[in-house]
C-alpha cells in the first residue's frame, strides 16, 4: 500500500510520459493479443475443416510402379481391384476395423418427371459414410444387404433434389427416379454441405461396378483403423501394407508409387504440429512487438531515476536500504507495465471479440462453396494468464537496470549536486 | 559519544589525495560543537565519516559504543537511521511530498506504522510551531519553515547525535539566528548531542567547543 500511493504521487508528476510509455506497453500487449486471436481463429476454422473426417481412416488409390520387378519394366498403371479390398478387409484384421471400395462414374443425368439434374455417382459401402461424416436429413445410407443384393437404390444431396422437386426435395424419399435409362429408387437425402460443391449421388458400390461394366476394378479403397498411436506405428504398417498390395500386382514391394496411401492420422498430426509451429511463431513476433514497448519503459525509468537521484540520496541518508530503492524502482516498473499492459489486453479482447462478431460470422461466399476464415477467433483465460506472466516478468527486467542503478546511487554525491 | 581515533581517509585517484592525517576526536553526550575549516580542509569528509555515509581507511570510529567500520550499504543505512539526524545547509526535503510526510520518511524505514509515525510526526512538527504547515509542500514554505522541518525530521526518531552542515548558509540571517537559537534550545533542554559544521565564526561562537581543522589534521 505504502508503496503504491509513492508510485501514484511519482508518475502523478510526469502523466505525459508515463502515458507515452504505457501506450508503447499497450499496443505490443494488444497487438500480442490479436495476432494470438486471430491465429486461434484460423486454426479453429481449419479444425472445423477437418472435423468433417474421422482421424483414424486411410485411402489408398492406384499408381505407377516406379520400379523394375519380377521381369517387368517400371511404369505399369496399377488398378486396385476387389482382390486388394478382400486381402484389406481380411488379412490385417489387427489394425483394420471396416474397409470398402468406391468408384466414380461422372456426367450421369438423373430424371424425376419433367426434371433433371446432372450428377456424378460414387459407388460406396456403409463405411464411407462413417469416414465422411455423412449426415442425411431423411432416408437412410447404403447398408450390407444393399451392397450384397447390388441395389438399384441412390443417395441425392439435399441441392439436387430441389433441382428435380424444387419446393419440397425432402418428398423425393422413396420416389424412383431414372439415372441414365435406369430406374433408382431414392433411399435417403443427404444434407448439403455448404463447403464444398455437393454433386456426388451414393450408391452400393458392387451396383455402380456392375452396371457400368468395372469388371472387378476400382478406384479408391478407403479404411478405418485402430491401434496405431505413433507415427512409427503408423509408417510400419503402410510399409506392411503397402508391401502386401504391391505383391498383389506383382510390383516391388518397397515401390512407393505403385499405390498412393493417404493417412488422414497421421495428416492430423502434421497438422497440430503444424498449427503449433503458428501459435509458437505468433508467440514470438507478438512478444517482439512487446520488447519495444519493455525497451521504452527502461528507457524513461533510467532518465527518472536520474532526475531522482538527489531523492534518493536523500532517501538512503535517512536510512533507506538499497533493496528498498531497488523495489521502488522495480514496482513503480511493474506496475506501470502491468497497468497499460492491462489495458492492452482488454482492447486486444475488444478487438477479439469485434473480429468474432464480424468475420467469425460471416461465411465468405466463393460462388461454389461457403468458408469461414475465422472460428471463434479468440484468447483463452489460459493465454491471458500467460500474458500476465509476460508482463509482470517485462516490467520486472525494464525496471531491473534503472533500479540496480538507483540503489547504487551514494548519498554523499547525490546530496552534493547542487 | 563520539570517539576517533587515527583516522585516515585517502581518495583513490589518477593522484591520490590525503584528505583526513589521523583525526584523534572525542565529543561527550549532551555536547554542542562545531568544526570549522577552510574548503579543501577535510571537514566536509570529516562530516561523512561521522555520518556513515562514507568509510575511511584506517584508525578506528566508535558511535555510542559501536564500532563503525567496513558496514554494508544496508547495515550504514540502518545505523543511520537509528544513531543519526542529518540537517543540510539546502534542507534536502523531497519536493513532492508534504511537511508531514517528509517527517515521516525516516519512521517508514523503520517500519513505523502508519498512525504511529503520523502521530509523532505530527508531535514534531508541533514543537517546531509548524502544525499548520503540515499538509503543505515544501515549495510552499519560507526558507526557515523548511529548515524547521529538517530539523523535525532529524529528530523524529530520536538519534544519537546531530549533524548539521551549514544549517543557516541558505538562511537570510534574522532566519538563521532563529534557527541557531532553535538548535541551542534543543541541545539544552534534551540533551541532544549536536555537531555544526559551518565556516561562518558567528555560529560557531555560540557553540561549546569549536573544533578547527586545517590540512587533514584537527589543529
Amino acid at each position: 500500500m505504502e508503496l503504491l500511493s509513492e508510485i501514484w504521487q511519482t508518475t502523478q508528476r510526469n502523466k505525459l510520459r508515463t502515458s507515452l510509455t504505457g501506450f508503447a506497453v499497450a499496443w505490443g500487449i494488444f497487438m500480442l493479443i490479436v495476432l494470438l486471436g486471430a491465429g486461434n481463429g484460423l486454426i479453429n476454422a481449419q479444425q472445423a475443416n477437418s472435423d468433417d473426417y474421422v482421424d483414424n481412416s486411410m485411402m489408398v488409390f492406384g499408381g505407377m510402379t516406379s520400379k523394375a520387378y519380377d521381369g517387368l519394366k517400371e511404369g505399369r498403371d496399377v488398378q486396385l481391384d476387389n482382390n486388394d479390398l478382400k486381402t484389406t478387409q481380411t488379412r490385417f484384421t489387427q489394425n483394420i476395423e471396416k474397409a470398402g471400395g468406391i468408384l466414380y462414374e461422372g456426367g450421369a443425368t438423373i430424371t424425376y418427371g419433367e426434371n433433371y439434374v446432372s450428377s456424378s455417382l460414387r459407388g460406396v459401402y456403409p463405411i464411407d459414410a462413417e469416414i465422411n461424416k455423412t449426415k442425411l436429413v431423411a432416408g437412410r445410407f447404403i447398408n450390407e444387404i444393399d451392397i450384397r443384393d447390388r441395389r438399384k437404390v441412390l443417395i441425392i444431396p439435399e441441392n439436387q433434389a430441389r433441382e428435380l422437386i424444387p419446393h419440397n426435395p425432402r418428398a423425393l424419399l422413396g420416389q424412383t427416379v431414372k439415372v441414365g435409362q435406369m430406374a433408382f429408387t431414392v433411399i435417403g437425402i443427404e444434407q448439403e454441405d455448404k463447403s464444398r460443391m455437393s454433386t456426388d449421388v451414393h450408391m452400393p458400390f458392387t451396383t455402380v461396378q456392375a452396371i457400368y461394366n468395372r469388371g472387378d476394378k476400382m478406384r479408391r479403397i478407403v479404411f478405418t483403423f485402430h491401434g496405431l498411436e505413433t507415427e512409427q506405428e503408423n509408417e510400419d504398417f503402410e510399409k506392411r501394407y503397402r508391401a502386401t498390395i504391391n505383391r498383389q500386382h506383382r510390383a516391388a514391394p518397397d515401390d512407393e508409387d505403385a499405390i498412393w496411401i493417404w493417412n488422414r492420422f497421421t495428416q492430423a498430426m502434421q497438422m497440430a504440429q503444424g498449427m503449433n509451429i503458428i501459435r509458437t511463431a505468433l508467440w514470438i513476433i507478438g512478444l517482439f512487438t512487446l520488447l519495444s514497448g519493455i525497451v521504452g519503459v527502461s528507457n524513461i525509468m533510467l532518465i527518472t531515476v536520474r532526475e531522482r537521484t538527489r531523492e534518493f540520496g536523500i532517501r538512503k541518508a535517512i536510512g533507506a536500504s538499497p533493496a528498498s530503492i531497488l523495489r521502488i524502482i522495480i514496482t513503480e516498473s511493474i506496475v506501470v507495465t502491468g497497468f497499460f499492459g492491462y489495458i492492452g489486453m482488454l482492447l486486444g479482447i475488444g478487438a477479439n471479440l469485434y473480429m468474432d462478431a464480424t468475420l467469425g460470422s460471416k461465411p465468405i461466399e466463393t460462388g461454389l462453396f461457403t468458408a469461414t476464415v475465422f472460428v471463434d477467433p479468440t484468447v483463452s483465460l489460459g493465454t491471458c494468464f500467460g500474458v500476465t506472466l509476460v508482463l509482470i516478468i517485462a516490467g520486472t527486467i525494464a525496471g531491473l537496470m534503472p533500479a540496480l542503478k538507483a540503489a547504487k546511487i551514494r548519498p554523499i554525491e547525490a546530496l552534493r549536486a547542487e | 559519544m563520539i570517539k576517533l581515533r587515527n583516522v585516515h581517509k585517502t581518495y583513490a585517484g589518477a593522484q591520490p589525495l590525503h584528505v583526513l592525517k589521523g583525526i584523534d576526536l572525542d565529543i561527550a553526550e549532551g555536547e554542542l560543537v562545531s568544526i570549522m575549516g577552510a574548503s579543501g580542509s577535510g571537514k566536509s569528509t570529516l562530516l561523512n565519516i561521522l555520518g556513515i555515509l562514507d568509510d575511511y581507511d584506517e584508525g578506528e570510529y566508535h558511535l555510542a559504543g559501536t564500532l563503525i567500520k567496513n558496514l554494508s550499504e544496508t547495515r550504514a543505512a540502518e545505523y543511520r537511521n537509528r544513531m543519526i539526524g542529518f540537517i543540510f545547509q539546502s534542507f534536502n526535503l523531497i519536493s513532492f511530498k508534504t511537511a508531514v510526510e517528509n517527517v515521516e520518511l525516516p519512521l517508514f524505514y523503520q517500519g513505523v506504522s502508519r498512525r504511529k509515525r503520523h502521530q509523532m510526526a505530527m508531535d514534531e512538527l508541533e514543537k517546531m510551531g509548524l502544525t499548520d504547515w503540515a499538509a503543505h509542500y515544501p515549495n510552499e514554505m519560507s526558507g526557515g519553515q523548511r529548515q524547521r522541518v529538517a530539523i523535525a525530521r532529524a529528530l523524529v526518531t530520536r538519534p544519537q547525535i546531530i549533524l548539521a552542515d551549514e544549517p543557516t548558509g541558505a538562511l537570510d540571517s534574522k532566519t538563521g539566528i532563529e534557527v541557531m537559537e532553535l538548535l541551542k534550545r534543543l541541545n539544552r533542554e534534551e540533551h541532544i548531542t549536536m555537531i555544526i559544521v559551518t565556516h561562518d565564526p558567528n555560529v560557531a561562537a555560540q557553540t561549546n567547543r569549536i573544533i578547527r581543522i586545517k590540512d587533514g589534521v584537527i589543529e
